[in-house]
């Protein structure tokens, strides 16, 4: 995290103005905390209940029983309950607790599903941290899949090129996957503060770069591993790759750690640092920062760096921590995913966990689920999340209830001019 | 905005509509010196002079034209030449806004051509398919095209559409179910009220529940790739020859037109898809410029307070405009299943829409423009395939990112500032 940036801020910030009422720090939303989650958990509630109906459709014993629906519907339930309650309970079991592993007795028996969970989670924590930073200052970062393609890439080529002791190298590939992310979208970033590119195109064209980058790379000697015949990276040497946590039984790893400092440091960033009061004032309203003094075009430039740099982690966590080789998929569609958690979590760090954590169960659970139903309903889910915490007045509706909240996202730039 | 008009509000007006700035004219101008100087340095002179090459001009079934033959190293140093006398025009003169996309388009085919005279003369003298090149160029361009003609319709009257990919994705899975159900020509149906309601969603969203309309394309995307992939995996791919067996759109030679030697082939002997985008290409530009519904769409897009004001009714032109145009980007999905391949599989699109998208900003959210920025990414793409065959030194993934740094390039300045209908993704509120 680089905050050489406020050393050189002019002194005449600190004396703007307050950018409305969302100074806090904790949220961009006027909306109480009450309410924020209790609007998220309908939305996860509805969401889950239109999963529901989608399994119960997809079920054959389901539709073979709907065939005699008039005649006897109860058949149609019992078999839609046994289809739902089957694939949820799998999610469960996949996320959190699995008794018939738990009966092994083992300690992996107990904690191995919570184990898939955060390690699904880690990459979506720092990624979407790098989404939601870039809302905090009006920017969209579509451009996560890029970011941790390159990182991967940087963090990859340090971990298997470079030879250095133990500690000291995985420190050294981290660094370099923060500064491939922080260059690949430093340049969404540059592009928006001098010639005005709306970031949205630049990044998803930036991501296509990325990913024709890393198929020509895959090809080529050096980076390649031997026998050249497979579109794979050398290995990862073993002092680069960020440990496991509770041994080799379980993926989780140490970037999980690494993950929640990043979040700590980007809650600090934000709440307290004066760079972060620039970028939230940018995020505001551009036209007033730049009246009280502030560098609107030097704020894009600097959270795009530090947005990227986020999404690198999300990269370097891929190819430490998950996987030991970058391979044309390494980016599992986190870059995307990403944007989803950064909503969820309301582009504030702490909710940014929470809503990672959850995703990350979701995601862990759905490998599960696969048995039962196809494991796209994850993406059906969470987008539909989104989507009514997004739109509260839908949530409002259904369920009659009372918010006040705006939705989510309402703090970035409408249009493509902005 | 004002309606009082002021004369000197009109000479400045004028001025700047008809003359490029200084700035634009030095980078666009150095550019063009420097692409004529590559192209006689790197393409002319390292050709032997007595190489030619041949740009075979008929397709497979029209074998009565001949090859083209041209001597290589002339043709390219004439098409170098010709590149930096536009460059120095540029510099000197600078020409008018309106004749820009002209300039570089005339300099681009030069490069163009020099650049397929270079790869055919390089050596063994191998003869390249131009037609073949240019046809699997449109081929690639038709749903390019489509997507970009339906992000006209939304942005001009004022809703982002960032979910194209979405409504093609929807459109590609409800072509092939549907064509597998009812027969083919049930799937363009299917795949337009599938592109239709997922537009009907993105209108709710956008109009009705105010949602910022990026990130609710975004999540929109998410969606159906979500939904197609789950109905994928849960009927088709388990039933694939009843419910992902829509066969492929018959080809259809227009009578005469189809005979015409190069054009014939190239552009009268396609599937219904492509004649339906022909169409769709007059159709949408000339309803957005000569008709009421395209003054209105143009009105809500640019202040729909005015349009308010004079009594068109703002959201009800939004939400036409944003369903009719999924239906035609469902249409360009429909291109991808029933149109080429014939059955569904999961990311069909593979990103196509975001391309789509790119050609509607390249084209400043014009329909010629995005069908040119569309017909330039297919060329791109298209000429990436024949490269990777003919010049396999080339790293073909190295060639695969020119169309997208060239975007890049583009939305950064290279063809001046692009700027969207002013009211585009401010929901409106009465009031």
């Amino acid at each position: 995290m680089s905050n050489t940036e406020s050393d050189v801020a002019p002194a005449s910030e600190s004396s703007a103005p307050e950018p409305g009422a969302a100074s806090d720090g904790a949220g961009p939303a006027s909306t109480s905390l009450r309410e924020t989650i209790l609007v998220t958990a309908l939305a996860f509630v509805s969401a889950l209940a239109i999963g529901a109906v989608l399994i119960a459709i997809a079920d054959p014993d389901t539709r073979a029983a709907a065939s005699y629906f008039f005649a006897y519907p109860i058949d149609t339930f019992t078999a839609a309950g046994r289809a739902v309650g089957g694939a949820y309970l799998a999610l469960f079991q996949g996320a959190i607790f699995n008794p018939t592993l738990a009966a092994k007795g083992t300690l992996t028996g107990y904690l191995y599903p919570l184990s898939e969970t955060l390690v699904n989670a880690t990459p979506l924590i720092v990624g979407g941290l790098s989404v939601g930073l870039a809302f905090r200052a009006g920017l969209f970062n579509i451009g996560g899949q890029g970011q941790i393609i390159i990182g991967a890439i940087f963090a990859g080529y340090v971990g298997f090129h470079w030879h250095l002791p133990a500690g000291i190298h995985v420190i050294a590939a981290i660094l370099a996957g923060m500064l491939g992310g922080a260059l690949w979208g430093g340049l969404a970033g540059w592009l928006k503060a001098r010639a005005g590119a709306h970031e949205v195109i630049t990044t998803i064209m930036l991501n296509y770069i990325a990913f024709f980058a890393l198929a020509y790379l895959l090809s080529v000697k050096g980076f390649q591993a031997p026998p050249y015949g497979q579109a794979i990276s050398n290995p990862v040497e073993h002092n680069a790759q960020l440990f496991p946590l509770f041994g080799s039984t379980m993926r989780v790893h140490a970037g999980l750690f690494v993950a929640l400092l990043a979040a700590a440091l980007t809650w600090w960033l934000l709440k307290y640092s004066r760079l972060g009061f620039r970028l939230r004032a940018v995020g505001a309203n551009p036209f007033a920062a730049r009246t009280a003094g502030m560098s609107v075009e030097r704020s894009y430039t600097t959270v795009m760096l530090l947005a990227g740099a986020l999404s690198g982690l999300a990269g370097v966590s891929q190819i430490l921590g998950t996987n030991t080789q970058v391979t044309q998929d390494i980016d599992a569609g986190i870059g995307f995913d990403a944007i989803t958690v950064a909503l969820l979590g309301r582009a504030n760090p702490i909710g940014i966990v929470f809503a990672g954590l959850l995703f990350g169960a979701l995601h862990a659970g759905g490998t599960q689920m696969q048995s039962y139903t196809p494991i796209d309903l994850v993406a059906v889910i969470q987008s539909l999340i989104v989507l009514f915490i997004a739109a509260p007045a839908v949530i409002r509706a259904i369920f009659r209830i009372k918010t006040t909240g705006e939705g989510v996202g309402s703090e970035l730039a409408k249009g493509w001019n902005g | 905005m004002s309606t009082a008009v002021a004369p000197e509000d009109v000479v400045v007006e004028h001025e700047v509509v008809t003359q490029t700035s200084w700035r634009q004219r030095l980078v666009s101008g150095t550019f063009l010196v420097l692409l004529g100087l590559v192209t006689i340095w790197f393409l002319a002179l390292s050709l032997p002079s007595g190489n030619e090459a041949r740009l075979k001009m008929g397709a497979t079934d029209a074998l009565s034209v001949p090859d083209l033959v041209l001597p290589g190293r002339a043709t390219a140093l004439v098409l170098g030449v010709v590149i930096v006398l536009l460059g120095v025009y540029q510099l000197v003169r600078g020409c008018s806004r309106r004749a820009m996309p002209w300039l570089l388009a005339a300099a681009f085919v030069s490069f163009m051509v020099a650049f397929l005279c270079w790869v055919s003369a390089r050596g063994d003298g191998r003869t390249l398919d131009l037609v073949g090149l240019l046809s699997n160029s449109i081929g690639l361009s038709v749903p390019l095209i489509l997507g970009a003609l339906a992000g006209v319709l939304c942005e001009r009257s004022g809703v982002i559409n960032v979910s194209i990919e979405g409504q093609m994705l929807a459109g590609a899975w409800a072509a092939a179910l549907t064509g597998s159900v009812a027969g083919i020509y049930f799937g363009l149906v299917g795949a337009m009220v599938a592109g239709a309601l997922m537009g009907v969603m993105l209108a709710l969203f956008a109009i009705k529940y105010l949602v910022n309309q990026v990130v609710l394309g975004v999540v929109l995307n998410v969606f159906a790739l979500g939904l197609t992939g789950f109905f994928y995996d849960a009927f088709m791919q388990p039933n694939a020859d009843t419910l992902n067996n829509p066969g492929v759109l018959g080809q259809i030679n227009i009578p005469l037109l189809s005979h015409i030697p190069v054009v014939g082939p190239l552009l009268f002997q396609a599937n219904i898809v492509v004649y339906l985008t022909y169409v769709l290409i007059i159709v949408i530009d000339v309803w957005l410029f000569r008709t009421r519904w395209g003054l209105r769409t143009r009105a809500v897009g640019e202040h729909p307070k005015a349009a308010d004001t004079v009594g068109i009714k703002v959201l009800g032109m939004r939400y036409r405009n944003v369903i009719l145009g999924g239906a035609v980007a469902g249409l360009g999905g429909a291109y991808f299943t029933i149109g080429s391949v014939g059955a569904f599989a999961k990311n069909i699109t593979s990103g196509q829409g975001f391309i789509a998208l790119a050609a509607l900003i390249f084209g400043r959210w014009s329909p010629r423009g995005a069908v040119a920025a569309s017909l330039l990414f297919g060329f791109a793409s298209a000429l990436q395939t024949m490269l990777s065959i003919n010049v396999p030194s080339i790293p073909s993934n190295l060639l695969a990112m020119l169309p997208y740094v060239a975007t890049i390039l583009a939305v950064a300045g290279l063809v001046g500032r692009v700027r969207a209908p002013a009211a585009d993704g401010e929901p409106y509120v009465k009031g």
